[in-house]
């Protein structure tokens, strides 16, 4: 009992990480006052990209570099769009999601079915790991937990406590005031949805060569717009994310515990998707109030306009 | 030095609209031709394969006709939704729950019932499914601000899950040999076919009716020009005494039902059995989003862009034989064709003047 509590644990960590990843990321992007709808796809590139410069060079490193790389660059997308251009940030992030799973369909068919033998090993953090219980699960771990908690961290101090997470927050607040400042809100802008591509392409990357170590198509699984959906749970702030993050992990692993029971699996696959829109009920029917969204999310800012 | 300003466009004529919608397409498909010579294939053909697959043959305009039906009826349904800003993003699982509705009215009543009547009925069962799954999204955004997108987005995930429970469950068919699936629809429940075609006529001529309808629901009714208000200006809409909720619900029982309406087409018509999800429907409730949007949310436009949209699936389904190209390739063309179509809206709502001047600054 003792240990399956303490595998589920470990595999609820490692779950969480890629939605942590990807939260962190599209709350960064949201702050900026830009709504990124295309975790998924970007997701999905960042998956098959990792896992094929992987397969080819035997570095997983390098993999997790042109996955960030490769995610960067196709947000660019979605920022002339959304920013430059001023198109409708809602269907701009689909056609973003469209683009990014079409191209991850076209450039992982060889790779279908092809296991990636090159692990990427866990980390043992020095005596952390030999505490009871919570060494296994907290301290002995796939690298992208521990770099998935560091960058959630990160962001908030970021948004929080320095200069610029002043500047992006003024910039979804309000960005004529911010830019009357001396602020290029453009430029912030640019650099939140680009940083918040990143960070979706590396929770792509975590889902191929860490999670599960192989590449088919439609592997994210809805994984981006769960993320999307946890920005707003975890109310824009990066420290909540660490802890919704591994709540829905929590909610993918007992999908393996409960098959035993004789459950359909497929009500079982139901339930992470089920828990996205009660936890949307319940925090709207606790405080409504308390959706404090930036203010300016999804509005187009036209430095002209009066 | 060079200068470039932008303002505001008052002059925007439909020609000026069109040769925007034209130009930008033509763009997309540039970028999508450097995308195939990356992939190794020769940008041109395979574009020239995608239209002479699509509309270069009878048998391509059989295909792309029946394509174009679901994409119709959906796209349609959307453009009332999008008028007032409601993002649905649900279509697919709309369509896959009136499927079921009306594969279970079909099944039940099939035996009993003649054509004329199990057909309506399953047409009318299949919409109350779609608009079902359609006011859930509508009833959380309203009453309890849940965003749209997501709802609508976890709703398609869940009714494909609870298809798939069905056919591998309670509803797998006996003459199945074991595989998931139902029993065939009986005789009299399947929609009649123009000869030598897989189009249901019924479904094509419900789906420009419904068109027209909505086209004067949009522009000559009270409720439409409610959508617009609620999607261009909700604070007027507020002072002005809309009811929100009311207007979600029914724009979201019809957005919805329409879906599943082309639902019944493809189970009635194409299939006659309810299978999987992804052989129920191949992702025409996301593709429709792009008619919606070509169409400028325009219904009886969402006529032609659905069928511009369905020769994309028919042509690139033609490629993926001929080309040996992953059935993804689709999904790029329309990703990128979409990402022009709105980027293209900008020059068309903006003047850009580019200034050039020989005198130096200062």
């Amino acid at each position: 009992m003792e240990e399956i509590i303490i595998s589920t644990l470990q595999r609820t960590m490692i779950a969480g990480t890629p939605l942590l990843l990807a939260t962190t990321g599209e709350i960064i992007c949201e702050r900026s006052g830009i709504l990124n709808l295309g975790v998924e796809g970007v997701m999905a590139v960042g998956a098959v990209v990792a896992f094929m410069v992987t397969m080819t060079t035997g570095l997983p490193w390098l993999g997790v570099l042109a996955a960030v790389a490769a995610g960067m660059t196709l947000s660019v997308i979605h920022a002339v769009a959304a920013i430059t251009l001023q198109a409708n940030q809602v269907v701009s992030g689909l056609a973003l999601t469209m683009l990014g799973l079409g191209l991850s369909g076209m450039l992982g068919k060889p790779y279908v079915g092809k296991p990636l033998t090159l692990k990427m090993n866990d980390i043992a953090i020095p005596y952390l790991s030999d505490l009871p219980y919570i060494g296994k699960i907290l301290f002995f771990q796939s690298p992208f937990f521990y770099l998935a908690i560091f960058l959630a961290l990160g962001a908030w101090f970021l948004l929080e406590r320095t200069r610029l997470g002043i500047q992006i927050r003024s910039t979804g607040e309000n960005p004529r005031a911010t830019e009357t400042q001396g602020v290029n809100v453009f430029l912030i802008r640019y650099l939140c949805v680009i940083t918040g591509g990143g960070f979706s392409a590396l929770a792509g990357a975590h889902l191929s060569i860490s999670y599960s170590k192989s590449w088919i198509e439609g592997m994210t699984a809805g994984r981006g717009w769960i993320a999307i959906a946890l920005t707003i749970f975890a109310l824009w702030n990066p420290g909540r994310a660490i802890w919704a993050a591994f709540l829905f992990g929590g909610i993918f692993v007992v999908q393996y515990l409960m098959q035993p029971l004789g459950i359909s699996p497929n009500f079982l696959s139901m339930l992470p998707y089920i828990a996205t829109l009660v936890i949307l009920l319940l925090i709207s029917l606790k405080d409504p109030k308390r959706l404090n969204a930036p203010a300016m999310l999804s509005a187009p800012y036209n430095r002209g306009e009066r | 030095m060079i200068k470039i300003t932008t303002s505001d466009r008052y002059d925007i004529t439909p020609l000026r609209s069109l040769m925007t919608n034209i130009f930008s397409l033509v763009a997309g498909l540039f970028v999508i031709g450097i995308i195939f010579l990356i992939a190794g294939v020769n940008p041109l053909y395979a574009i020239s394969e995608i239209f002479l697959g699509s509309f270069g043959s009878l048998y391509g305009i059989k295909e792309t006709v029946t394509k174009a039906i679901p994409l119709i009826l959906i796209g349609a349904g959307l453009t009332l939704a999008f008028r007032a800003k409601f993002w649905n993003i649900g279509a697919e699982g709309q369509l896959l729950m009136g499927a079921i509705f009306s594969t279970w009215t079909g099944l039940t009543f099939g035996d009993h019932l003649p054509s004329y009547l199990i057909v309506p009925l399953m047409f009318f069962s299949g919409f109350i499914g779609g608009a079902l799954w359609g006011i859930i999204p509508a009833i959380l955004k309203i009453k309890y601000s849940i965003n749209e997108v997501i709802s609508t987005l976890m709703l398609n995930y869940i009714c494909a899950e609870f298809l798939t429970m069905l056919i591998v469950g309670p509803w797998k068919g006996s003459t199945r040999f074991g595989f998931p699936g139902t029993d065939n629809l009986p005789e009299a429940a399947i929609l009649g076919v123009i000869p030598g075609s897989r189009i249901h006529y019924s479904t094509l001529i419900l789906s420009l009716i419904c068109a027209v309808i909505l086209c004067v629901v949009i522009y000559r009714t009270r409720f439409g020009y409610e959508t617009r208000v609620v999607g261009e200006n909700p604070d007027a809409g507020k002072y002005a005494g809309i009811n929100f909720l009311k207007t979600s619900l029914i724009l979201m029982a019809i957005s919805g039902g329409l879906a599943g309406f082309a639902g019944v087409g493809e189970i009635a018509g194409i299939h006659h059995y309810l299978g999987y999800p992804a052989s129920v429907s191949s992702g025409y409730g996301f593709t429709a989003i792009i008619v919606a949007w070509l169409a400028k949310l325009n219904p009886l436009y969402a006529v032609f862009s659905g069928l511009f949209f369905a020769g994309i699936l028919v042509g690139g389904d033609a490629i993926q034989i001929s080309l040996g190209l992953p059935a993804a390739t689709v999904e790029i063309v329309n990703g990128t064709l979409l990402i022009f179509l709105i980027m293209g809206e900008y020059f068309l709502n903006n003047k850009i003047s580019v200034h050039v001047s020989t005198k130096s600054k200062g």
